[in-house]
């Protein structure tokens, strides 16, 4: 895939030496680096990926209002942390191992619960109506990007107003940190951070969660029944709304936990901002399709995969290439693979 | 040349047959009153599809020159406080002209297209790349090829083949997927090009950008060098901002009628197809992807020649005037207006022009003491808005479009309102 990538952007045209690399070595010396980030990253990207992946796989929609979602997670753990007392500042807090798992946990619930609602009232809100109306799918997507530019704004300009300018607005929310970030051991060339270790491990703890959940309660088994063929799942007495509702809350849910986590590294906590979801959407859009979008265990792998094909690819052709990694990995699955590596069934999630 | 097909439709334009007595129209056109089966809107499409073509252009001529007067006319109720009307006007051409070929792609042929802004875009950047004196593939001055006085003319249609090109290269992979992929995919596409655009340092320069570029150079004077295009001609009436509007208008005119004869030829017919049931054309033998593709790449030549114009008249272009956001922008307008009617996404490019432009600057409306500034600082939120209200109670926009009998159309069409003013007559 990686050479194809490279294909793809070097015959894009005669363009300068310098502007974009091609540095295997580089590759070759930082590989174990890279793939620590990109683990890291990709943890992120694959619990935002469960949200678009359970909803697509119950209502065949790509929920694009889903990364502003994610975005209202990272205010609500931000602001669960102000009401905690903590301040934003250049410094991190050190306030014990095991207080600082106190706080964040009730962050993370925080952030959980204002997520786990946004999404469900999105889809009351919007997308119920449009379901009753028998709408076509193309209106489906139309509805989500108003409510997205809707979310987005509403931070931009009517949260600042709201909270006395403390919270929203044009700029990004100065961190509050709460563990500062130390290396703890080394694999080969890369060092593992204990935020790495946090992040990494919580997002595993909760797709394993999940996965618990869609394939061994009575509440997934009616999820996947309705994924499967929703007018068979009626007949046979699930009801259809609440299995949405479920599937919307836990993609939610998720997106909240994601939130928190993100704000743990340093790009996530200076990435509070109105338009802080959407590029990590995106992404996290293109993992559920490389995983096989419908497809919980895939979201999980497409996520891990994008996050280190993403870092691997910044070392190899430059940093600022790393957005057009993910898009021109995105074409590529869709040309070459569109069910994504693992297919897309939720219902045939079972496995 | 339209008439309601007898053929199961949502939309609630297909009461307006005159046996029905409840015609329920939303919208712009008021309910209708007792024993008037057909709504005022309807009759108004009645009247003007039944005249004949000298007819439409005899009255059409003297509609666009009364709006093409508007910058001299304007009341000074509706006049914009922030920017200059003419400028306003100026801009709304440009969206007018990104509309329409928005349009053909979404509209017509069906695709949801949310990277439509890479291709405006390329427009811009080709127009810079080839008339900036800091680009390195600048083709003015001595050693270029272009004409000094007309570079800008020179360039528009290499920068419209240049998008149709793009529109090739990006349709050809994608245009095997289907609606919600082809979406997220062009919106991968979009921001493509911003971000080459940004990155692509030593030919454009990155966020910087470009400047000094080339516009058309008409009337000039020893006192303005420019001529009229210029910015040299910044204030009084006609003003640059005029000018561009009334050149934009010209292209309005050339692209509606290129886009009318194709809606009308095999190529629409085949586009509707495709829009209404993808699997039902392929199996009726309409090589369904060529068409696709031809509405990707027809969309793309007129979004790079709205293109163009911008860069004309702004004389700069940079990566941040190219985000995703204009393109949710771009599609507001057509979705607003009416997926699929030319006249209908005009509309919709004026209201989102010109509702910002109309507030900005303003303090009071209707004696009521209002903070305008705001009001235009918060129009994502409400073009967003606007999106979600209307794809719950007016999904088919403003003014809709109407299912069409294509080839026979005039002919059926006189006989059908034949048929009505009779149904009238006797009730």
């Amino acid at each position: 895939m990686l050479v194809l990538t490279h294909g793809l952007l070097t015959s894009a045209g005669p363009f300068g030496q310098g502007v974009i690399n091609f540095d295997l070595a580089a590759l070759a010396s930082r590989f174990w680096q890279s793939t620590i980030d990109g683990l890291e990253w990709g943890a992120v990207y694959a619990l935002v990926a469960v949200g678009y992946t359970l909803v697509y796989g119950v209502l065949r929609l790509i929920n694009f209002a889903h990364s502003e979602v994610f975005m209202l997670g990272l205010f609500a753990q931000y602001t669960a942390l102000m009401m905690m007392g903590f301040a934003p500042g250049p410094r991190a807090y050190s306030e014990g191992v095991a207080m600082t798992v106190v706080y964040l946990l009730a962050a993370m619930v925080i952030a959980m619960t204002v997520s786990g609602t946004v999404a469900v009232g999105l889809e009351r809100i919007a997308y119920r109506p449009l379901r009753k109306r028998n709408a076509p799918s193309l209106v489906f997507l139309i509805t989500a990007i108003g409510a997205s530019f809707v979310l987005q704004e509403f931070v931009h300009f009517v949260l600042p107003k709201l909270t006395d300018g403390k919270l929203g607005g044009l700029n990004a929310q100065v961190p509050i940190k709460l563990v500062q970030p130390k290396a703890q051991f080394s694999i080969g060339d890369g060092t593992v951070m204990n935020t790495t270790l946090i992040i990494v491990i919580s997002a595993l703890l909760l797709a394993l969660a999940t996965d618990l959940f869609i394939n061994r309660t009575k509440f997934g088994r009616g999820i996947r029944a309705v994924a499967q063929d929703p007018t068979t799942a009626t007949l046979m007495g699930v009801s259809r709304e609440r299995i949405i509702i479920t599937t919307f809350l836990v993609g939610g849910v998720l997106a909240g936990a994601a939130a928190l986590l993100f704000s743990l590294k340093p790009a996530g906590a200076s990435g509070i901002i109105f338009s802080g979801g959407f590029l990590l959407g995106i992404k996290a859009f293109c993992s559920a399709v490389l995983g096989g979008i419908g497809n919980l265990r895939g979201a999980l792998l497409g996520g891990l995969l994008l996050g280190i094909a993403e870092n691997w690819g910044q070392v190899v052709f430059g940093t600022q290439w790393k957005d057009v990694i993910a898009f021109v990995l995105l074409v590529l699955i869709l040309m070459f693979r569109p069910t994504g590596i693992l297919g897309e069934s939720l219902g045939r999630a079972r496995a | 040349m339209s008439t309601s097909t007898p053929a199961p439709n949502p939309s609630p334009n297909s009461a307006s047959h005159p046996s029905s007595n409840s015609a329920p129209t939303p919208g712009p056109n008021p309910a209708p009153a007792p024993r008037t089966p057909v709504a005022i809107g309807d009759r108004l499409r009645l009247w003007w599809n039944a005249l004949p073509r000298a007819g439409q252009w005899g009255l059409g001529v003297p509609f666009i020159l009364l709006v093409a007067t508007v910058p001299f006319w304007v009341p000074s109720a509706l006049e914009t406080k922030g920017y200059n009307f003419g400028y306003v006007m100026a801009q709304f051409g440009m969206t007018a002209l990104i509309a329409i070929g928005l349009n053909v792609v979404v509209g017509q042929a069906g695709l949801l297209d949310l990277g439509y802004v890479g291709f405006y875009a390329v427009g811009a950047y080709s127009v810079a790349l080839l008339t900036s004196p800091e680009s390195p593939w600048r083709q003015t001055g001595p050693d270029g090829w272009l004409p000094d006085h007309w570079a800008w003319l020179a360039v528009l249609p290499v920068a419209m083949a240049l998008t149709a090109i793009s529109g090739l290269i990006l349709g050809t992979p994608t245009l095997r997927l289907r609606g919600d992929y082809l979406a997220i995919v062009t919106l991968g596409f979009g921001e493509i090009v911003r971000l080459l655009a940004d990155n692509l340092t030593d030919v454009t320069k990155g966020g910087q950008g470009l400047s000094q570029l080339a516009s058309p150079i008409l009337g000039a004077t020893p006192t303005n060098p420019g001529g009229v295009f210029s910015a040299g001609n910044a204030t009084g009436n006609p003003n640059n901002g005029t000018w561009w509007f009334w050149l934009s208008m010209i292209m309005i005119v050339i692209v509606l009628m290129f886009v009318g004869n194709l809606e009308r030829s095999r190529v629409g017919r085949a586009w509707v197809a495709i829009r209404e049931d993808e699997d039902a054309a392929e199996i009726m033998g309409v090589p369904t992807f060529k068409f696709k593709l031809w509405a990707f790449v027809i969309g793309a030549g007129i979004g790079g020649l709205s293109g163009a114009l911008y860069a004309g008249q702004v004389g700069y272009v940079n990566p941040a005037n190219f985000n995703v956001i204009n393109s949710v922008l771009f599609l507001c307008a057509v979705v607003l207006g009416g997926q699929g009617n030319k006249l209908g996404v005009i509309l919709g490019a004026f209201i989102i022009v010109y509702l910002p432009n109309y507030f900005l600057g303003r303090t009071d409306i209707f004696g009521m003491t209002i903070d305008g500034n705001a009001i235009a600082e918060y129009k994502y939120l409400f073009f967003g808005l606007a999106l979600m209200v209307l794809m719950i109670f007016r999904p088919q926009g403003l003014i809709p479009v109407r299912q069409k009998l294509l080839h026979y159309g005039r002919q059926i069409y006189q006989a059908a309102r034949r048929h009505t003013e009779r149904g009238e007559a006797t009730p």
